[in-house]
């Protein structure tokens, strides 16, 4: 199941906050629904990204999708392994898969705990 | 197989021309010239006809295999079209002739087919004005989306939006989008538009309305009537998006059912090879109201029965391509409707229409289809069943190739799991259907007791399964 | 009936099975007030009559003029097995290949093609092509709208005027800002170009050679284009590069051309071929058919569409392009001429082409009121200025079986007395001074 220490958005991505900080990824039941993920378009650092907007976009062999971003604030920092290793997102993505660190301008105003989160999960499994 | 660059020895000979008598240093200064000549390989002309056919035996064609592409229309082409279009009067003829002032006549035969051409799709259609302009169906779309937007323009107002159902191909809004429109999604009910979710989404911002009719899941819209005037009330005009037109010639004229603007694939309906992927051709009907707007230049036919080129129309939205189109595969279409004329166009889309629901009959059991009614020139399948035993829509779609058939469409459209569109076209005769079904239900009925078989296929190709995931990370696009 | 198999019998047994008592009840779904209210065709014909009267058709068409007429479009020599290998029915009867394993054949020689259009331009990457040079321009143009974020375009006035317009179509409901420099006597404006481009541009476009046969080195405004952060787009002629100086090495980011000199016939305007490469950094941006190769699950070579997460049918309304199919067929022709002509048969071609120009230029401009334009340098294409319009020497040399050319002022105002001419490898000597006495005795 998914990490209880995360806060998550309904659009896949979950974010770690601490303090004025976050650190943002997609979740991994957006891996799955992705497959072979083969390229990350990320904002590059100084970018500001604000909670429920596009920020990037990722792609898999057979589908691409838009990264929302969960929270609002300045990017700090870009895991640029992810460039030449996007894999990393499918095999950790709670981990090494991490997508940018984010300073935080606001709180964020949306995102669900890890077990409404899987609620979701749940829902969109079944259908 | 080794590429051709492979076999390439220096200094071989190739075909070209006579030797030049001045070298460049002579015409050309040397920082204006390539440093370095091109690395294309160097072989005889041996070596590449070898490599070619070598290559070409690699393929599966319509020449060659059964190819039921759902939305495709993977017809026969018959052969006599080649002979057309290498006509050296046609394929010699250098384009900007006929804007020569005074050498228009250079060209007469080439205009009259240009205008003989648009009156017969006009005809089959039932729409006012064409142009051949547009190179390829989705360039037809982009074509039609500009019309919209110049013809909403030239009213006076702005609209923004262009409403296309869920099960659209993904080129209806992508094109739309190019034009400059915000496409809203619609979702379908029972596999068909659902009058109640297009009038709620119908607004006066809505520029437009696009529709394949029969649709992607090979279904008639029966609600058209309705459909046409809601979009009228607003104002918005009906596009028809004609991928689908092999199911209704003779049966229904977009123009008479309301429709304000449509496309054709005349590589689909008129029989045009598709040459592994083009080139296509996408021509663009319109009703009385927006014949204005159709792209530059126009053939006209003066009262001496001369054909010339007309650039005056002030509200055309310009050009869409540099000449004409794609000249050299609608002259093929021409001599195709020509060919088959009114009676033989109405045979072809009953015949089409026969052989998709025979198919849809005889599958019915061994596959699940969602909705299973009278079809038009396809139908789509589900393999969700199969799914569930580990047995996918892309694992009988490569079993089919080790059978020796080319495979139906798979996972489209979206809205329905694990899709297989089946469209056997009209040329197809009963032997090679009955054999595509039975080989179909021999796969089924393996991957029910050896999944592991049918997701091992293919076997009998030049290549088993490709790795498309490395091929998207390690990107090799050239031969190095 | 033509191309259609049943017999009758079979077509009953069909009916049979789907459980309808005739054709007609396949379309009861469609209401009668939708039923059409003519459908008023010929009747059909034998193959012979039509043949015939397509033939007819094609004997009203000209092609018996010894033509010096290019205007970005040119009658180079196609070798026969051009024709012969793109006739064969496995790549003519196939579709794009989206089952690889049964589409190597295509998917190779697209490779192949791919490779030999980026060395011949000298660029990392190339697509499988577009519709024409005109579409591959406009989607050079997107590409670098999309990649700097940017609307400002720059349009150096030398580019083929038609590719201008479809530029003006293509971009009339999306809120560019398009400058187009005006040229200076048939060359680019290099300072006039260099001061548009600035921190706003996304696009500068370009051509060589340009509209008027002249040839550019666009190197040091490509420098500062990319030191504004705009992309530099150049349009190109593909059978000419081989001689000249290339895209890579002027530094561009996107190199595009119009295919049709590598081996496919004029045809009335198109088919014809997209050329699009651009550097490793924008294939992401690239629209359209990309080929790859990869491995099987034997660890075989092999190949396959990659990169379709761009495109339509995965996107949707937000793919890089609408663009669906490619010029595959029109493709298969370059990389056949290309491999038949080699990189000598290629360099030869363009050479004689270039010195029949060049033997045209010198023995006109002796003609009394004859100039060159401008003293650039040119390759197989110069515009000469005659003492009167262009359009009535077209006129009176069609009448003695002579085109001499493009008369500039259809598309430039101003340079109504400028005719352009083109040469090509199949003209010859003869005919080059037959030209000249024939333009002589017309002035």
């Amino acid at each position: 199941m998914n990490p209880d220490d995360l806060l998550y958005a309904k659009s896949h991505e979950w974010a770690r906050i601490s303090g004025q900080e976050a650190l943002v990824g997609i979740t991994d039941f957006a891996q799955q629904q992705l497959g072979d993920i083969t390229f990350v378009e990320l904002p590059a650092a100084g970018d500001s990204v604000t909670e429920g907007q596009e920020m990037g976009s990722i792609e898999s062999v057979k589908a691409a999708s838009e990264l929302i971003s969960p929270v609002s604030g300045t990017v700090l920092v870009v895991n640029t392994d992810l460039e030449n290793a996007p894999e990393k997102i499918n095999r950790d993505p709670y981990g090494a898969g991490w997508l940018v660190r984010v300073q935080l301008s606001a709180q964020p105003q949306n995102l669900l705990s890890h077990l409404q989160y899987d609620e979701i999960v749940e829902g969109s499994e079944t259908v | 197989m080794k590429t051709i660059f492979a076999n390439s020895v220096p200094g071989r000979p190739g075909v070209g021309p006579g030797k030049p008598t001045k070298d460049l240093t002579g015409l050309i200064p040397m920082e204006l010239a390539r440093a370095e000549p091109p690395g294309l390989p160097e072989v005889g002309e041996l070596d590449v006809v070898r490599h070619l056919s070598r290559l070409s035996r690699l393929n599966f064609g319509v020449d060659s295999h059964f190819y039921p592409l759902g939305s495709c229309t993977m017809k026969y082409n018959p052969k006599f079209m080649e002979q057309v279009a290498a006509l050296p009067g046609f394929c010699r003829l250098h384009p900007l002739i006929p804007q020569l002032r005074g050498a228009g006549h250079f060209a007469q035969g080439a205009l009259e087919v240009i205008y003989e051409t648009e009156r017969l799709l006009g005809e089959i259609t039932g729409m006012a004005g064409f142009t051949l302009h547009p190179m390829a169906g989705s360039h037809g779309e982009l074509t039609g989306a500009m019309i919209i937007a110049a013809y909403h323009k030239d009213k006076g107002r702005t609209r923004t939006k262009v409403i296309v159902p869920d099960s659209a191909h993904g080129t209806n809004p992508a094109s739309a989008a190019i034009a400059g429109f915000d496409v809203i999604s619609l979702e379908s009910k029972d596999g068909i538009i659902d009058p109640q979710a297009l009038e709620n989404a119908l607004d006066e911002d809505v520029a437009a309305v696009m529709m394949t009719c029969p649709n992607t899941l090979g279904l008639f819209e029966r609600n058209l009537p309705r459909i046409v005037e809601l979009v009228r009330s607003v104002d918005a005009l009906l596009y028809y998006d004609g991928a689908n037109l092999n199911a209704i010639m003779g049966k229904m004229r977009v123009g008479d059912a309301g429709f304000d603007v449509v496309h054709l694939n005349l590589h689909k309906t008129f029989g045009t090879p598709h040459g592994g992927g083009g080139p296509g051709s996408g021509p663009v009907g319109v009703c009385t109201r927006l014949v204005d707007f159709l792209p530059v230049s126009r053939v006209v036919k003066l009262e001496d029965g001369q054909f010339f080129l007309d650039y005056d129309y002030p509200k055309s939205i310009g050009y869409v391509a540099p000449f004409y189109g794609n000249f050299g595969v609608y002259l093929k279409a021409y001599a195709y409707i020509l060919r088959l004329g009114r009676n033989g166009l109405i045979r072809v889309s009953e015949n089409a229409v026969l052989a998709a629901n025979y198919l849809r009959k005889r599958l019915e059991d061994a596959l699940d289809i969602p909705c299973n009614r009278i079809c038009m020139h396809e139908f789509v399948a589900s393999a969700v069943r199969q799914a569930a035993q580990g047995v996918r829509a892309l694992d009988i779609a490569k079993a089919l190739l080790d059978q020796g058939h080319h495979a139906p469409t798979v996972y489209f459209p979206l809205i329905i799991k694990e899709a297989l569109m089946i469209e056997p076209t009209e040329t197809e005769n009963l032997t090679t259907l009955d054999q595509f079904v039975d080989d179909l239900i021999e796969i089924l009925e393996r991957g029910a007791s050896n999944p592991a078989s049918i997701q091992a296929a293919p076997l009998n190709t030049p290549v088993s399964r490709l790795d498309e995931t490395k091929a998207a990370r390690n990107l090799e696009l050239t031969d190095l | 009936m033509p191309y259609i198999p049943h017999t009758p019998a079979e077509q009953e047994r069909m009916l049979q099975t789907i459980g309808v008592p005739d054709i007609n009840a396949l379309f009861a779904e469609i209401p009668q007030e939708l039923r059409p209210k003519r459908f008023d065709l010929p009747d059909g014909q034998d193959e012979h009559q039509v043949l015939h009267r397509l033939e007819h058709l094609a004997a009203k068409n000209n092609i018996h003029l010894v033509s010096f007429l290019g205007a970005g479009f040119y009658d180079h020599a196609i070798p026969s097995a051009v024709d012969y290998l793109t006739s064969r029915g496995e790549f003519a009867t196939a579709y794009t290949p989206y089952q690889p394993e049964a589409s190597q054949g295509s998917l190779q020689a697209i490779f192949e093609y791919q490779t030999a259009i980026s060395r011949l331009l000298e660029m990392d990457f190339a697509n499988a092509s577009v519709y024409d040079g005109g579409t591959a321009l406009y989607e050079a143009m997107m590409m670098a709208v999309r990649q700097t974020k940017r609307r400002k375009v720059v349009v150096d006035e030398c580019v083929n005027p038609i590719y201008r317009r479809m530029l003006d179509c293509y971009t009339s409901n999306l809120h560019l800002d398009m400058v187009v420099v005006p040229h200076a006597r048939g060359t680019s404006n290099m300072a006039a170009l260099q001061a548009a481009v600035d921190g706003r541009t996304a696009a500068l476009i370009v051509q060589n050679p340009n509209f008027f046969g002249v040839l550019e080195d666009f190197a040091s405004l490509f420098d500062h284009g990319r030191a504004q952060g705009a992309l530099n787009i150049i349009s190109t002629y593909p059978l000419m590069q081989a001689i000249l100086k290339t895209p890579g090495a002027m530094g561009a980011d996107i190199a595009t051309a119009e295919g049709q000199s590598l081996g496919l016939p004029l045809c009335f305007g198109g088919p014809y071929l997209g050329v699009m490469t651009c550097t490793k950094a924008l294939i992401r941006q690239m629209p359209g058919r990309i080929v790859g190769r990869t491995t099987d699950n034997q660890g075989r070579d092999g190949f396959v569409l990659t990169l379709q997460a761009r495109e339509q049918h995965i996107r949707r309304q937000k793919a890089t392009s609408n663009i669906c199919s490619n010029q595959a067929l029109c493709a298969m022709r370059a990389i056949a001429f290309l491999c038949l002509m080699g990189p000598q048969g290629l360099a030869d071609a363009a050479l004689r082409c270039a010195e029949m120009a060049h033997a045209a230029a010198r023995r006109m401009v002796k003609l009394p009121g004859v100039s060159l334009l401008n003293q650039r340098p040119f390759a197989n294409e110069f515009a000469v200025t005659l003492p009167k319009p262009a359009y009535q020497v077209i006129h009176r040399l069609t009448q003695r079986g002579f085109l001499p050319g493009f008369p500039l002022g259809r598309y430039y105002p101003g340079l109504e007395n400028v005719l352009l001419i083109a040469c090509t490898e199949k003209h010859r000597r003869e005919e080059i001074g037959i030209l000249v006495e024939m333009l002589g005795g017309a002035l």
